[in-house]
Order: structure tokens, then C-alpha cells, then sequence
């Protein structure tokens, strides 16, 4: 999986196009479904390690008590939220310019923080779309680490596929709904 | 299919037993099955004399156990009783009296619960799943408004007297029972995170059992109600973690940087399965629950499986694939056979009896219904919808 390689070339603007127009192809009704198991993978052996050619190793969730008292500006960045492919947490070349800008926001203010939601389509059930909803705002604050933003002062949220933003039961629905929105958040008043 | 076929060709019917009778006019024939997922032939009854409420509560108890009521000149057990002032009935085949019991005190949802309780173990020789210790029996389950929020319901396993335990109007998920049922573990969004409560039932008392920064969800309770599996994200991937059931002795039992989701124990206790990705493949796994070497769990020809659910005899394990839509499916839990894929739906929980399922099922929209599936005969019956969107049952074991 690649999901953690960022380029940062011009080429991302043209990727962002790309992406953008590849996504009016994603076949409406379908999902993609692997192939017979047995043939054709490899017996991966046990271990702690099946995973490791995911990409960069997890960040360490930080603390809860250090957002008390923040208040939360959806506006700031509601225009900055990113999107992802079906059943998928990787991060799109095209959605790189966003996050730049999201970098860009708290590297202006070394007061603010950032609260990544990370929601899903309506498609399967309901505790596995809350982890994958939580590992697409990981993979956002994984790539804003990448950036330069300290991680300490992103958290991170998942409602699964419980507040959707598009109710519609199609694939331009679900589109819109596999989505990180970036919420900016300010220091309690009178604080530091 | 194949493989189904090579299944079904186990199907024993052993040999027509004359009548002894004199009076009757013809041979009865009794057949014997060994249960094959999806293809075993119902139990055929005749069920005469009762009205309302109890006649609702036995046809609906014997068809999700297997049973199915055919007029008496193709029954091979004869029901027969009232429900006039009290429940009182017998089981008849052939000529002779197998059971015959009246019922007194509750009331005539209750007595026909049990009366159907007692006609399954006359039958069958098994426990029935209509009453758990004496009371009828209860499932916990999430009711959800089309904006997500939603409360945490407990009522009858056919849907009668729900009862509401939550009051916030926030995302709630995933509730589960304890062993003795006077407590529920499930998610909550209430204080602006998804956390883990414990709920005493009879109290009303909770507390938050998780609430670490990032996910916390999908609680699973350790068959002897010590030990509470979950998924954790505090070290920054969406993994299974085991702790006491008050929430201390925390240990990590998955590090996997995929996602991990829907854990759930062993009736024996000593595995954890949940669903994982392995190599960008969604697979089954499962992990000792002291901690240590984590084992695919195969499900050949049911892809992208989620939600597994053990069940209470250890023999199967239930799960949600996605073949297109998606679908509960069920496999032997030693791997012996490939998945059955049985009917439409997802997030299956076991009856004691480990072959009836509840489970939800899409109807209309982001709603979902919840549903009751005999795994052998493949009978399903939705119980009646409380409100929007109902999900994510656990049955009271």
C-alpha cells in the first residue's frame, strides 16, 4: 500500500484533476470483491508484522484533556475537507493541496488546533466503517505530521457512517460522504 | 456450489416407521436430519385451537427454531390447546401424548413463550430459545434517527416490551450484555468522543469504561464477564485491546496499521476473532486473548468479512460478507467447511441454541430492520421496527 507516500510536485495539481475526473468512472452499484482467497495470495506466515508494509507507523493519539476548552470553527476550513476512494484510507495525490492547507492554518498559529472527522459511505457494517472512518482521519493527521504540524495538537474522531452529508443512496452520494472535514479549533478564551 | 452439494448429499433420512396405530390410514414417516446450513427441511406441526397474541408468539417462536405449521394432515407433530384465561396445550405424534402442560401466572405472551419453549424441547431434546433462565428472552440493540443520533434499546428477542435505556439524543452503537445480563457495555458519543460506557440495568448507574482520545468501540464480553474486549485507537491505528471488566489491566492484543474492527470472544474464552486487513485484504483473524500470535481465520468465497460472531457450542462462526450487497454467512469455526452465505443483511448475534440468529437487514433507505434466521432451515422473520433505523442486536445469552 502506498498510502502514506506523499508527492509534493507540481505534478499534484494535474493528479488532482486526474483524481477528480477518475472518480466519475467508479462504476455505480458495483464494489470491487477480491478474488478466490486461496489461489491467489500467498500464505502470509503469523505474526505482529502482517501489516508493516502498510506505511509509516501510527502516531500515538494525544491526550484528550489538552483540546478541553477549545472551541471548534467549522468554517475555517470547510472548504479544505478531503476525499477517499471506496473502502479505502489512502490518501489521494489530489487531495494533497487541502492538507497543504490545512498545514498552512495551524502553521499561522501556533495557538490552534485541529479536530479531524473522519466519516464514510453508507456501504457495510456499521463498527467496521467506524474504524476505517477513524483511520481516514489518521492517515490526514499522519500526512499533516509529514508537513511539519505537531501531531500533539491534532485529535482525531470517527462517526463512521453516521453523518453522512449527502443523504442520497447513490454513488455520487457516497462520494461525497467518504470524507475527512477539517474543524480549526481556538484556545479557551483569556488562555494562554 | 460444489462444495454446497457435497454438503447437502450428507443429508440422512432414515427409513419410514410403520403406524402402530390401528386407527390410522397410513404410514407416518419420521425424518431425522443431521442440521445442514441453509438446506435442512423444517419440522412440519399442526398448531390448532389458539388465538391473538399467543397464536402470533408459537408461530413466530417454532418457524425461527426451525419449525413450520402445515395443516394437520401434513403435520408430524400435532399442537393443540387455548389460550382462554391461561395458556394450556399438548404435542401429539401420532397418537401419543409427548407433552402436555398448562401455564399460570404472567401473562398470555409469556405462557405462549414458554409453552413454545417446552414444545422445541419435547421435539427436539434441545433447549428452546423463546425463555433464557425462566424469563422470556431479551436482546439490546441501537434505534437510530435518519441524523445519526439514536438511543439503546432492550426488549423481547421478538420485539415486544422495548424499552428504551438511553435518554441523550447522540450516536450510540455496538451494545452487548453481560454474562448475567443486569449490565450493557456500548459506544457513546455523549461527551464529544466515542467512549465506552457500562450501564447497570437495574440502577440505571454508568460510567465510562474507555474513553482514551480516538476511537473507543465495539465492546465484546469475555464468556465469564472478567475481561471486556474493544477496539482502541489511542496508539494511532484502530486495534483490539483486552481490559478487566471495570476498565483496568489494559493490554493491546493487535498492532496491526490497517484497522482492526467488531472483536469477539470464544465460547471457551481463549480467542478473540475479529475483522482485520492482512496484505490489502479484508480477512478474518484471531488472536489469544492472553496476548500473542495473531491466526487468519479463513473465509473462502465470502469476501470482505466483518462483524464475526461466535457461537455459544463453539461450532460455527457468523459473520457479514460482501458478495455485491451484503450478507450473513456462516462457517464452521475449525475451517471444516467453506462459508454458507444464507440471506441478505449484516451484524449477526447468536441464540443459545447456536442456529437462530438476529441480525439486521436493509429495508428502505439508510433503515435497517432487525430480523431473526434459523441458519438450518434459512426461516427469517423481521420483529416489528421501533423507530428509524434498528441495528446491531446482541442476544442475551
Amino acid at each position: 500500500m502506498k498510502m502514506n507516500k506523499l508527492f509534493f510536485t507540481p505534478v499534484a495539481a494535474l493528479a488532482a484533476v486526474l483524481a477528480v475526473t477518475g472518480c466519475k468512472h467508479e462504476p455505480v452499484g458495483l464494489t470491487p470483491i477480491p478474488g478466490p482467497q486461496a489461489a491467489e495470495v500467498p500464505q502470509p506466515g503469523p505474526g505482529p508484522t502482517l501489516n508493516s508494509e502498510q506505511g509509516a507507523a501510527p502516531i500515538a493519539a494525544a491526550p484528550l484533556s489538552s483540546f478541553e476548552g477549545y472551541t471548534e470553527d467549522r468554517a475555517a476550513l470547510g472548504g479544505d475537507t478531503i476525499h477517499f476512494a471506496y473502502d479505502s484510507a489512502v490518501i489521494r495525490n489530489g487531495e494533497i493541496p487541502n492538507l497543504q492547507a490545512v498545514a498552512q492554518a495551524l502553521g499561522a498559529d501556533s495557538n490552534l488546533k485541529l479536530l479531524i472527522e473522519g466519516n464514510c459511505d453508507e456501504r457495510g457494517t456499521e463498527e467496521y466503517n467506524r474504524a476505517l472512518g477513524e483511520r481516514r482521519a489518521e492517515a490526514a493527521r499522519q500526512a499533516l505530521a509529514g508537513m511539519g504540524v505537531d501531531a500533539s495538537r491534532v485529535r482525531t474522531i470517527s462517526y463512521g457512517k453516521d453523518k453522512p452529508v449527502d443523504p442520497g443512496h447513490n454513488a455520487a452520494a457516497w462520494a461525497r460522504n467518504r470524507r475527512d472535514d477539517f474543524v480549526l479549533l481556538h484556545p479557551p478564551t483569556g488562555g494562554s | 456450489m460444489k462444495t454446497r452439494l457435497q454438503i447437502l448429499s450428507l443429508l440422512l433420512l432414515c427409513a419410514a416407521i410403520p403406524a402402530a396405530a390401528q386407527n390410522e390410514q397410513s404410514p407416518i414417516l419420521i425424518q431425522r436430519t443431521v442440521p445442514v446450513l441453509g438446506f435442512t427441511p423444517p419440522i412440519p406441526v399442526s398448531l390448532e385451537g389458539f388465538t391473538g397474541v399467543a397464536a402470533r408468539v408459537l408461530n413466530f417462536d417454532l418457524y425461527v427454531q426451525g419449525f413450520i405449521v402445515v395443516p394437520p394432515a401434513q403435520a408430524q407433530y400435532h399442537i393443540r390447546g387455548t389460550d382462554a384465561v391461561n395458556v394450556s396445550g399438548t404435542v401429539a405424534l401420532a397418537n401419543h401424548t409427548i407433552l402436555a402442560r398448562s401455564y399460570a401466572g404472567g401473562n398470555t405472551r409469556a405462557q405462549a413463550h414458554a409453552f413454545a419453549n417446552d414444545i422445541v424441547q419435547a421435539i427436539t431434546g434441545k433447549l428452546g430459545i423463546s425463555l433464557l433462565r425462566g424469563s422470556v428472552a431479551r436482546i439490546v440493540f441501537k434505534a437510530q434517527a435518519a441524523n445519526g443520533n439514536g438511543k439503546i434499546y432492550v426488549s423481547d428477542f421478538d420485539g415486544a416490551n422495548a424499552q428504551a435505556v438511553t435518554a441523550e439524543d447522540t450516536i450510540v452503537a455496538a451494545p452487548v450484555w453481560t454474562p448475567d445480563r443486569l449490565a450493557i457495555y456500548y459506544t457513546s458519543y455523549q461527551l464529544g468522543n466515542p467512549d465506552v460506557f457500562y450501564h447497570d440495568l437495574t440502577t440505571g448507574r454508568r460510567r465510562v469504561v474507555a474513553g482514551f482520545s480516538g476511537l473507543n468501540t465495539s465492546a465484546s464480553v469475555s464468556p465469564d464477564g472478567t475481561r471486556v474486549a474493544m477496539i482502541l485507537s489511542k496508539s494511532g491505528s484502530p486495534n483490539v485491546w483486552v481490559c478487566d471488566a471495570n476498565g483496568s489491566h489494559w493490554k493491546q492484543l493487535t498492532d496491526t496499521a490497517g484497522y482492526d474492527s467488531s472483536p469477539c470472544w470464544s465460547p471457551d474464552g481463549r480467542w478473540i476473532c475479529f475483522a482485520t486487513e492482512i496484505r490489502g485484504r479484508r480477512e478474518l483473524a484471531k488472536v489469544p486473548a492472553s496476548g500473542g500470535q495473531l491466526e487468519i481465520v479463513r473465509t473462502p468465497g465470502a469476501p470482505n468479512p466483518t462483524d464475526p460472531a461466535w457461537s455459544p457450542d463453539g461450532k460455527w462462526i457468523a459473520f457479514t460478507c460482501q458478495m455485491g450487497e451484503f450478507d450473513i454467512c456462516v462457517m464452521p469455526a475449525n475451517g471444516s467447511a467453506p462459508p454458507m452465505v444464507l440471506v441478505r443483511g449484516q451484524h449477526p448475534s447468536w441464540a443459545p441454541n447456536s442456529r437462530t440468529l438476529i441480525f439486521n437487514r436493509p429495508s428502505g433507505g439508510y433503515e435497517q430492520t432487525l430480523s431473526v434466521l434459523d441458519v438450518f432451515t434459512k426461516h427469517v422473520k423481521d420483529i416489528p421496527r421501533i423507530s428509524g433505523s434498528d441495528s446491531e442486536a446482541e442476544w442475551a445469552e
